[in-house]
């Protein structure tokens, strides 16, 4: 009884909410105008053409599928619901930005998780050359002083040459 | 008869290129100086004979000669003489051929010029340039011949195509040819094919030395860096021009109201000159402190790959389908021949690894060698990025089957951040010592920038104040232009009160005595102008659309656009052009005419929409005509955009070529050898360490 009310709840609420949307829109006297299809033909690329977001392609295709979203934005359609039924009709190629879910988030993942790989790597390299100077530094010292000596050893065997 | 002697020239330019290779990697091998020489020679008669067969096809072309069958794709009687000439790259078979032209051009002048000062590379830098070169001549001769005619076999439904006539066929001779792809008549389109090709083919300088220094195992030294430095600052300068140019093509004639879309040929050339620009930044390692040598060749390998990858996916359009990339057997001789170049490249690095042995020591993490480390892992983040989206359609289509579409909001949101701290670091990394940074110094000399760039980004940001993200990007960019130009006062001021120079001159002399430093930052102030355009482009653009009767206005910002007349006429080059003529008004006042056309051509049965544009300093007014209503124009429809900052990407384009002709400049060449280096500190007394 209790999910029948709550089922029924939801739908008014969609409902409503479906209203106060199209009658916001219906405040606007020019809707829906070129700029109104142009937001949603913006996210969307020509199904047919290579590489060619909606909003500016020329084909007639082009022209017919923007008229279309003109019809549907007139029928209150949300501009979710528009994407939604490129997508389905056309499929996920007409999206300009890919999904973020299954296959295809890997192309948003793999780009951040390389740069972050690559600050690590940076990172690791510095400390690396850090101690690399650190060590070379100390036994310096050492080596400074038998080279002397073997300056030293050098300087009198020359004099005895003389 | 000037075909054959074309064609005759081509076959003879491959013979000869593959000779030089196979010569001079045996008299490399064996030390016999006389194979090298003659390698040499043949090498360098390549580039003759080439001139003479791209002189046949432009002369093809500009003729007429439809018998070829790529004068019949790309020229046509309606096209003006020069429009033929351009035609030579405007196809595949011409611009492969163009490609191969241009490479042994380039190895023709190393040849004449290095001879002696190289000698022990030269018989493999030979070898190494002439196997890429023999390749594309090789493409051009058995895959893509600007020399194949038509044939007509009698009953036949279809033309066969072949070089000399098979038995039983007839010439077939179009009366006129379809002509050049109407996008491509365009002073963009002109320039941008050659100067990116002149900066794709240039990297073979740079890679040939770099992997002769492999082969030789004298890659120890830095010997090759010095030797092609200004080479690879040519082929840097002529890829950075093409690309601005290709962005000012696709503003002018594409009509989007863009100058970059992140298209997959637009990527293709964006990758090498990302990976080419961190080499240019981490030679500068080696040549001042001995480090990262082995990254260098990574970067050469990477780069000069990634060049030939970009004519790959250009010339074959396998990412917008992979059903492209079998259609001919371009696709997969270019696939074999850049695996063979990039795998084998590597190899031979992984074998000479421990010759590679660098100095590395660092004193700080807030020092200079820390800065142009990070900055190249932006540069090859960034690359890989743009990799990633380019072929992801072609994975995701290969894996799961589903063809999709990697856009613009990927790529501005995947490189966006990290272009942002690349600029970033161009600001800060200059002010940085080698070795170590005291972190009061560097305070005291970046405090004035920063509070300066604050205040008047403050400003210029509320001027623009359309969306928050403005702020920070109009102060990174005055905060950078402010810390260059800081440096120039610094020397500049150094040499006055040192020196007691006029200004003028002491700005002068200080360009002048160290042109590669100076050079560098005036690149850097065009790369910021650049990043101004993109800026724009990303957070301050406005675009509206409406259909207006005759006498109508459409309103966009303090501008306005008047509908005046629609008018009809027959245009030049076979196209037919309806143009709108329209009055643009700010806040009332008129302040120039536009004029938006549609440009019909008729052969190829294709429009090209030509935006009016009106350019200020503060930004463009660029409106195109999108519809017409067919029956009396009484009405059209118009698609306003606002570009603010655009025009600074062109300026920017500009004031790095200035920027690179001062770097590149040679002195005298006494000098050449004057720059300093500063060698690790302990340098003198290291090699007793080992003992």
């Amino acid at each position: 009884m209790l999910r029948k009310i709550l089922i029924s709840l939801l739908i008014l609420m969609t409902a409503g909410l479906a209203v106060l949307t199209v009658h916001a829109q219906e405040t606007n006297p020019d809707f829906p105008s070129d700029n109104d299809v142009n937001t949603i033909a913006k996210q969307l690329y020509c199904p047919v053409c290579p590489n060619t977001p909606l909003d500016v392609c020329e084909t007639q295709a082009c022209k017919d599928w923007r008229a279309q979203i003109k019809s549907q934005l007139a029928a209150g359609w949300t501009e979710e619901e528009i994407i939604d039924y490129f997508v389905e009709q056309y499929g996920e190629r007409v999206l300009a930005e890919p999904r973020r879910s299954g296959f295809t988030s890997l192309v948003w993942l793999l780009p951040v998780i390389a740069a972050l790989l690559g600050v690590v790597i940076v990172w690791q390299i510095l400390s690396t050359w850090r101690t690399a100077h650190a060590e070379a530094a100390v036994p310096l010292t050492t080596e400074q002083q038998i080279s002397q000596e073997i300056l030293a050893q050098i300087e009198n065997e020359l004099r005895e040459i003389d | 008869m000037l075909t054959d002697v074309g064609l005759l020239a081509l076959v003879l330019a491959f013979v000869l290129g593959v000779y030089a290779t196979l010569a001079s990697y045996y008299g490399g091998r064996t030390n016999q100086d006389t194979w090298v020489e003659s390698a040499r020679n043949a090498a360098i008669l390549t580039f003759p004979l080439l001139t003479i067969s791209v002189f046949a096809v432009v002369y093809a072309l500009y003729a007429l000669d439809f018998s070829l069958a790529y004068v019949a794709d790309v020229s046509s009687r309606a096209m003006s003489p020069f429009l033929r000439v351009t035609a030579l790259w405007g196809g595949q078979q011409g611009s492969v051929l163009f490609w191969a032209w241009l490479m042994s051009g380039f190895v023709m002048v190393v040849l004449l010029r290095k001879w002696e000062r190289d000698r022990e590379l030269m018989p493999y830098v030979i070898a190494v340039a002439m196997l890429t070169t023999a390749f594309f001549i090789g493409v051009v001769v058995f895959i893509t011949n600007p020399f194949t005619r038509m044939w007509h076999f009698p009953g036949a439904a279809e033309l066969t195509m072949a070089i000399f006539q098979p038995a039983g066929a007839m010439p077939y001779i179009p009366e006129d040819g379809s002509g050049l792809n109407p996008l491509l008549r365009h002073f963009g389109m002109i320039g941008h094919p050659p100067t990116t090709y002149l900066g794709f083919t240039g990297f073979v300088i740079p890679y040939a030395f770099a992997i002769a220094a492999l082969i030789t195992g004298k890659s120890s030294g830095d010997e090759w860096i010095r030797a092609t430095r200004r080479w690879t600052l040519v082929a840097w300068i002529f890829l950075s021009i093409g690309l601005v140019l290709g962005g000012r093509w696709a503003y002018d004639v594409l009509g989007w109201g863009g100058f970059w879309g992140w298209d997959p040929v637009e990527n293709a050339m964006l990758m090498p000159w990302l990976t080419g620009t961190a080499f240019l930044h981490s030679v500068m390692m080696t040549e001042k402190r001995g480090m990262l040598k082995k990254w260098n060749m990574v970067l050469i390998i990477l780069t000069y790959s990634l060049a030939l990858f970009g004519t790959f996916i250009t010339r074959t359009g396998v990412i917008s389908s992979v059903h492209a990339f079998s259609k001919t057997a371009l696709g997969p001789a270019f696939f074999g021949f850049i695996g063979l170049t990039f795998l084998g490249s590597l190899s031979l690095l992984f074998a000479r690894w421990d010759t590679l042995k660098s100095d590395h020591q660092l004193e700080s993490f807030l020092s200079r060698e820390a800065a142009f480390l990070l900055q190249n892992m932006l540069f090859l983040a960034i690359t890989f990025a743009v990799f990633w989206g380019t072929v992801f359609p072609l994975i995701s289509e290969l894996v799961t089957g589903t063809k999709i579409t990697v856009g613009p909001p990927y790529f501005k949101r995947v490189t966006g951040p990290l272009f942002a701290a690349l600029v970033l670091l161009m600001g800060i990394a200059p002010l940085f010592a080698w070795r170590k940074q005291a972190v009061r110094k560097l305070g005291k000399a970046i405090w004035v920038p920063f509070a300066a760039s604050l205040v008047l980004s403050g400003v210029w940001g509320y001027a623009h104040r359309m969306h928050p993200a403005v702020y920070p990007a109009l102060w990174l960019v005055t905060f950078v232009v402010l810390a260059i130009l800081m440096e120039f006062w610094k020397g500049v001021r150094a040499r006055i009160r040192g020196r007691g120079e006029s200004p003028w001159v002491a700005f002068q002399k200080l360009i002048g005595r160290n042109r590669r430093r100076y050079g560098g930052y005036i690149i850097h102030l065009g790369v910021v102008m650049i990043a101004l355009g993109f800026i724009g482009d990303a957070y301050l653009k406005s675009e509206t659309q409406g259909t207006l009767q005759l006498g109508e206005s459409l309103q966009i910002g303090e501008y306005s656009l008047r509908f005046d007349s629609l008018d009809y006429y027959p245009g030049s080059d076979g196209r037919e052009v309806l143009e709108a003529t329209t009055s643009l008004f700010k806040n009332g006042e008129l302040v120039t005419q536009l004029n938006p056309r549609r440009d019909y051509f008729v052969v190829q049965q294709q429009p090209v929409t030509i935006p009016g544009v009106y350019s200020t300093a503060a930004g463009d007014v660029y409106a195109l005509l999108v519809g017409w209503e067919e029956i009396g124009f009484q009405s059209s429809t118009f698609k306003i955009y606002i570009n603010p900052l655009i025009g600074w990407t062109w300026l920017g384009g500009l004031v790095m070529i200035l920027g690179t002709l001062i770097a590149a400049w040679s002195p005298s060449r006494d000098r050449e050898g004057a720059t300093y280096t500063l060698k690790p500190r302990q340098a003198s007394l290291s090699y007793l360490a080992g003992d």
